[in-house]
């Protein structure tokens, strides 16, 4: 027989702690995992990004106590799955809380997530030793694009209905296995009962596996190596000879739990303003046209995406010209699918020898302002009707856009950094 | 760090404003605003659900709406037993209609839609959906060239005849300089803010017709969320509390992050 295993836990705690590392992960995940002591604003969006899954998961549980995913028609002729919306909203109670918070959460969801970005991406978080913590993360985000396309689809409105045809199509344009392939992936000629219910399947079942598996991970990694912080210096390479402990790093609990509770409250207080106050989101978050059953026959005249796939969605519509014999479409798609993918380079596209922003010279400066730029304007462009000056500018901020990645190696290397502290700045 | 806010809020500011160039770009028919104070006058409200009950329930159905959600505009149980059921529903029903639906489609060339959520339907870069429908039901006028007889300013071709118009009476479209393109005029008439002349008045005068669809579509905003009263006054109270947790919660952030240097 094995030797007992040593604790120094007693009672209960004890009990737990001989079978199972109980005290071990709490001091190494929180009580005894030393975080950089100067993180500023942007590093409340992480732990907002995990409370918002959690809202959304709890939300959802309830959603599918009530909705169905039938596309047929009830005795009135509207859809089921429409119905059940609205039967959400009006006979369940406090239905229409739970389904504004999980509308709302989507949306906040992206906005967490993109500000969550653009702090690794302003100091460098993506770089060596984090590879793999930003890499997870991109598979996040893609998990996250799935999800949200898919849960969009189940309320069954005109937008939901007409948004999955539109990306379903995009797949038709892959050659020779295109058209077999979006026949195959909706179960049915058109947007039908048989794409509604796999899709529901998948955004309550698959994709939410997927996603909290690889949010483990992102966290695994990050308390492998440690957190980033804004001066972008490692904090390990100067400990307390004595103790072991970074002099620069503080026990995540109490002190960044502490902090992030007044992030949460903050948020929240801007969160409920919109579930209260504003739940359509000023149409953005739940669309106008979407209050209207899904209908095969009648297509709408204008079909954006919902906000978060636009700036994309914009990049797949300025590829316009047919290349290698092959249609504009086809390569509308790969441009798009890059325009996310090419995040995942980044840790080897910068060649920069600080991390920070703060160190970094004007060169990345100005690649930043032109990089958000370009992503809020293509956005932009998105949700509006193209004209020719729309594509062409959608054109124009799609090469910006990717300039920023692809010229990174260049660029990184010439510009003129500043030389990054010994310990964090204040 | 704190130009960092300043920019972040620059940005911000920029995204509010984006959408306003975006809507002032794109034309679209002229809406006139739907009297919003209605909205909150159990009076109105409660005239505004008879008018729907006598004159819209009869085509179009309100398939998630209950009898007994008209207790949040003030009526009791037995007002809407006695005022406003009249085929032996009982107060839980939901407010369907006899109507078969092919039959309707073989009439109207369509089904008229379930109007439950019709006021959330409508909205667009013109106005609100309270606009679009009231700019809608005081939009409609003679056209002999429709199977109805009637057309519509904010609706061509609108399959809907005017069944009101025993209260506002007939309506004819002025023929106008830019519209006067012969039998394309009603076409044009959707972009080009068109006049109605009321050329017979019916039962009401023209601001008595006006403030009763503006009642009408006070109730159709109404049912389109009958708690959207609940939701804001509970929203009120939740922004006390979270305000009150914001302050203790910064409070213990302080308090512990006093032996940081």
């Amino acid at each position: 027989m094995a030797a007992e295993k040593q604790v120094t836990t007693t009672g209960l705690l004890g009990w737990i702690d001989e079978r199972f590392p109980l005290t071990v992960m709490w001091k190494q995940h929180l009580s005894e995992y030393y975080a950089p002591r100067n993180f500023n604003f942007w590093y409340f969006f992480g732990s907002l990004a995990l409370m918002v899954l959690v809202i959304q998961i709890f939300t959802g549980i309830f959603l599918v106590m009530h909705y169905k995913p039938d596309a047929s028609l009830n005795a009135s002729g509207v859809p089921v799955a429409f119905a059940s919306v609205e039967y959400i909203m009006r006979d369940v109670p406090w239905g229409w809380l739970i389904r504004y918070m999980h509308s709302t959460g989507a949306s906040a969801f992206f906005i967490v997530v993109y500000l969550h970005m653009f702090r690794g991406m302003i100091y460098g978080s993506y770089r060596k030793p984090r590879e793999l913590i930003w890499l997870f993360g991109v598979f996040i985000f893609l998990a996250l694009m799935a999800e949200a396309f898919f849960g969009y689809l189940l309320p069954w409105g005109q937008m939901s209905y007409w948004g999955a045809q539109v990306i379903v199509n995009l797949f038709s344009a892959i050659p020779l296995i295109g058209d077999g392939l979006s026949i195959w992936l909706r179960g049915d000629f058109v947007v039908g009962d048989a794409t509604l219910n796999r899709f529901f399947s998948f955004h309550v079942i698959a994709i939410p596996f997927v996603l909290a598996g690889l949010v483990v991970a992102h966290i695994i990694a990050l308390h492998e190596v440690g957190s980033n912080n804004p001066d972008g210096i490692e904090i390990k390479k100067k400990k307390d000879p004595a103790t072991g402990i970074p002099l620069d790093g503080i026990p995540f609990h109490p002190y960044y739990t502490v902090k992030d509770i007044v992030g949460v409250a903050v948020f929240l207080i801007i969160f409920s303003w919109i579930i209260f106050f504003a739940p359509e989101g000023g149409n953005y978050f739940i669309e106008a046209n979407n209050f209207i059953p899904a209908d095969p026959l009648k297509t709408p005249p204008h079909i954006a995406p919902v906000w978060y796939f636009t700036p994309f969605y914009s990049v797949l519509r300025a590829v316009t010209y047919p290349l290698f014999g092959l249609d504009a479409k086809f390569w509308g798609v790969v441009a798009m699918g890059a325009s996310v993918l090419i995040f995942a380079f980044l840790p080897w596209l910068d060649r920069s020898p600080v991390k920070s922003i703060r160190y970094k010279g004007p060169i990345f400066k100005a690649a930043i302002t032109i990089f958000v730029i370009s992503f809020i304007v293509l956005g932009y462009l998105g949700l509006l009707a193209p004209t020719a000056g729309r594509t062409l500018a959608a054109q124009i901020f799609s090469v910006l856009y990717f300039a920023f990645f692809l010229l990174m190696p260049w660029y990184s290397r010439m510009d003129k950094c500043k030389p990054e502290p010994e310990r964090v700045t204040e | 760090m704190k130009s960092q806010v300043k920019n972040l809020c620059r940005l911000f500011a920029l995204l509010l404003v984006l959408p306003t160039m975006a809507f002032a770009s794109e034309g679209g028919p002229k809406l006139d605003l739907a009297p919003k104070e209605k909205f909150s006058d159990r009076a109105a409200l409660q005239h505004g659900a008879k008018l729907f009950i006598n004159y819209c329930l009869n085509c179009h159905s309100a398939s998630y709406v209950r009898y007994s959600n008209l207790k949040g505009i003030g009526l009791t149980d037995d007002q809407i037993k006695d005022n406003l059921l009249f085929t032996g529903e009982k107060v839980g029903d939901l407010m369907r209609i006899a109507m078969q639906r092919d039959d309707a489609q073989v009439w109207f060339g369509a089904p008229p839609p379930d109007l439950s959520v019709i006021a959330r339907s409508r909205g667009s870069e013109a106005g609100s959906g309270a606009d679009w429908l009231y700019s809608y039901l005081r939009g409609f006028y003679r056209d002999p060239s429709r199977p109805t007889g009637w057309n519509n300013t904010v609706f061509d071709k609108v399959g809907m005849p005017h069944i009101l118009w025993e209260l506002q009476g007939d309506q004819v479209l002025e023929a106008e300089p830019a519209a006067a393109g012969g039998e394309h005029g009603g076409a044009h008439a959707a972009h080009a803010a068109p006049k109605l002349k009321l050329v017979k008045q019916g039962t009401m005068t023209p601001a008595e017709y006006d403030n009763a669809v503006g009642d009408l579509v006070a109730f159709l905003v109404y049912i389109g969320e009958p708690t959207a009263d609940t939701r804001k006054q509970l929203g009120v109270l939740v922004l006390v509390l979270l305000s009150i947790l914001t302050l203790l919660s910064y409070l213990l952030k302080k308090e512990f992050w006093k032996d940081v240097h």
